[in-house]
């Protein structure tokens, strides 16, 4: 890791992950935040191709194929089949408020700095040094599980704490075993592709897809 | 006047040349408004299947209604005749403080981020109490939707162009340009990824754009810079109009400049300046012609919503200025 085009992608894919993150927040049309999540897969993937490149490590060049295969392309892809069928899905009702979150974004990102500084400070270079993003990424998309009502709006905050975590990965560790980040995309495909079942299915019986409306047993 | 610039050129060789640059910086930004308006007109129709008005159309406008007598409304007192000339003179001293062509403008040391940014908030407030003055109903309620809309959008400049102040570590707007120059590997930092989606946001709240203000609509529900300027014709309109232009180019070029600043004048040279000029000309045509696709494509937000969408581009120049202090 000495070349600076590398450090530039990578600031970039970071910059990317967590403005995504925000705009994802920010954003209530569900329709937009599909290319956001696929921007930020491409960015992921972008980021393991350049450390692939400047390690020579082969293996970080498959994964960084899985990436682009997996969260730039099918998850995005299944994500929009969700959306498009069911046009009640198209407008979020958050618990909290757009600016209010807006502003808790703002506060959870100075939040990651503090948290992660201490953890950076261990090893600092210039890749470490964005591991907060990467954190600040994770934290959001907590948010947006807790804050959001609509089933495809929760997967998003899944798939962003998902893609924090990767990120935090490939900046601490240079990347995570093949093996492991198979397992882990194969997961992530799979909750999204039983999402688009349930939420089908949820759809056929109740006629909306509103989680916060799922409270009482019906028979 | 004449004698300060002569003995001031006379101590300091080149600050002639520095004040022609900035001269022609001014008169550059006021010919271009208009034609951008005209411009973006044109782009507008075009993506609607209309032929649309020639771009040369604003500034012929403008020659008619300065030919034109001045009438003010009955109980207007002094501020209406003085806000359009405010208005049009801080856009003006912006403009010649602001790298735009040149990285060497005049009186370079005091091109700072928040004088610039408080020059152009004079020029909006100087129209807000204009739109008041008259008392009509139209003027206060357009007076008081664009402060409401530039309370948020204000600071939110500010703080955006704070990111790249914090990078560059000087809030001087000529030697952030030139510190960018210097390292192109900021471009892509984080920092100005996110601050450039704020400042997109703001610039267009801070030049009346769809989706926060429709400029070519004279509906008393949705205006907002046209509800405040509803009282004035003639020459006072002709400086308005002339004022709003420079601010969207000098707004534009100051985004074009800031992210991506190849081409402006660095040297001083003639050569170096003629390409300054072609290079800024092309990037405010694309940034112009952007913004009339986004106005085509999407609907203007409901008045409560704008807020919203501000605080939106607020946290995300936030967000960018702590990434800025944490990673620098």
């Amino acid at each position: 890791m000495s070349s600076h085009p590398a450090f530039d992608v990578a600031e970039l894919a970071a910059g990317v992950v967590l403005a995504g993150a925000v705009l994802a927040l920010w954003r209530k049309d569900l329709r937009a935040l599909i290319p956001i999540l696929a921007l930020q897969g491409a960015a992921l993937s972008a980021l393991a191709a350049v450390l692939a490149v400047s390690d020579g490590n082969l293996g970080l060049g498959v994964v960084a194929g899985v990436v682009l295969l997996a969260k730039g392309g099918v998850v995005p892809g299944l994500l929009a089949r969700v959306v498009r069928a069911d046009p009640g899905s198209r407008e979020t009702a958050p618990l909290v408020n757009v600016p209010a979150s807006l502003v808790a974004a703002g506060a959870l990102v100075v939040l990651s700095y503090l948290v992660a500084g201490r953890i950076t400070a261990l090893a600092p270079d210039r890749l470490t040094r964005l591991v907060p993003l990467g954190l600040a990424t994770v934290l959001v998309g907590f948010f947006v599980l807790v804050t959001r009502r609509k089933a495809v709006s929760q997967i998003v905050g899944l798939l962003l704490v998902d893609n924090g975590i990767a990120l935090v990965a490939f900046l601490l560790t240079a990347g995570v075993p093949l093996l492991v980040e198979l397992g882990a995309s194969f997961d992530l495909l799979l909750v999204v592709a039983m999402l688009q079942v349930l939420a089908t299915t949820i759809r056929a019986r109740f006629g909306h897809v509103d989680l916060d409306q799922l409270r009482e047993l019906h028979d | 006047m004449t004698l300060v610039l002569t003995s001031l050129a006379a101590a300091s060789p080149g600050f002639a040349v520095r004040v022609g640059t900035s001269v022609l910086q001014v008169a550059v930004v006021a010919v271009a408004g208009p034609l951008l308006l005209g411009l973006m007109a044109k782009v507008r129709a075009r993506a609607e299947g209309r032929v649309g008005p020639p771009v040369g159309q604003v500034l012929a406008d403008l020659r008619k209604l300065v030919r034109k007598e001045a009438v003010r409304a009955e109980h207007t007192s002094v501020v209406a005749s003085l806000a359009p000339l405010v208005l049009v003179a801080s856009a003006m001293v912006a403009t010649a403080l602001t790298p735009l062509v040149t990285t060497h403008p005049v009186l370079a040391g005091g091109a700072d981020v928040f004088v610039v940014v408080y020059l152009l908030l004079m020029g909006s407030v100087a129209l807000a109490l204009d739109g008041l003055d008259a008392g009509t109903a139209f003027g206060g309620m357009g007076s008081s939707r664009a402060m409401t809309i530039g309370a948020i959008s204000e600071p939110a400049l500010l703080v955006a162009i704070l990111a790249l102040a914090v990078q560059a570590r000087t809030s001087n707007l000529p030697a952030i340009v030139t510190a960018t120059l210097a390292h192109p590997g900021w471009v892509a930092s984080p920092q100005r990824l996110l601050a450039l989606v704020a400042l997109v946001v703001v610039v267009i709240a801070e030049t009346g754009r769809i989706p926060v203000d429709n400029p070519s609509t004279h509906l008393e529900l949705t205006m907002v810079h046209e509800a405040m300027v509803l009282e004035h014709g003639g020459p006072d309109l002709a400086l308005v109009t002339a004022g709003e232009a420079m601010r969207l180019a000098l707004l534009l070029g100051l985004v074009a400049n800031l992210f991506l600043p190849w081409g402006i004048d660095s040297s001083g040279s003639g050569g170096a300046l003629l390409v300054g000029l072609v290079v800024l000309g092309a990037k405010l045509a694309v940034l112009a012609g952007l913004v009339a696709l986004v106005e085509v494509s999407t609907a203007k937000l409901r008045l409560f919503r704008v807020p919203e969408l501000l605080a939106g581009g607020f946290v995300l120049a936030v967000v960018a200025v702590t990434t800025g202090l944490v990673t620098r």
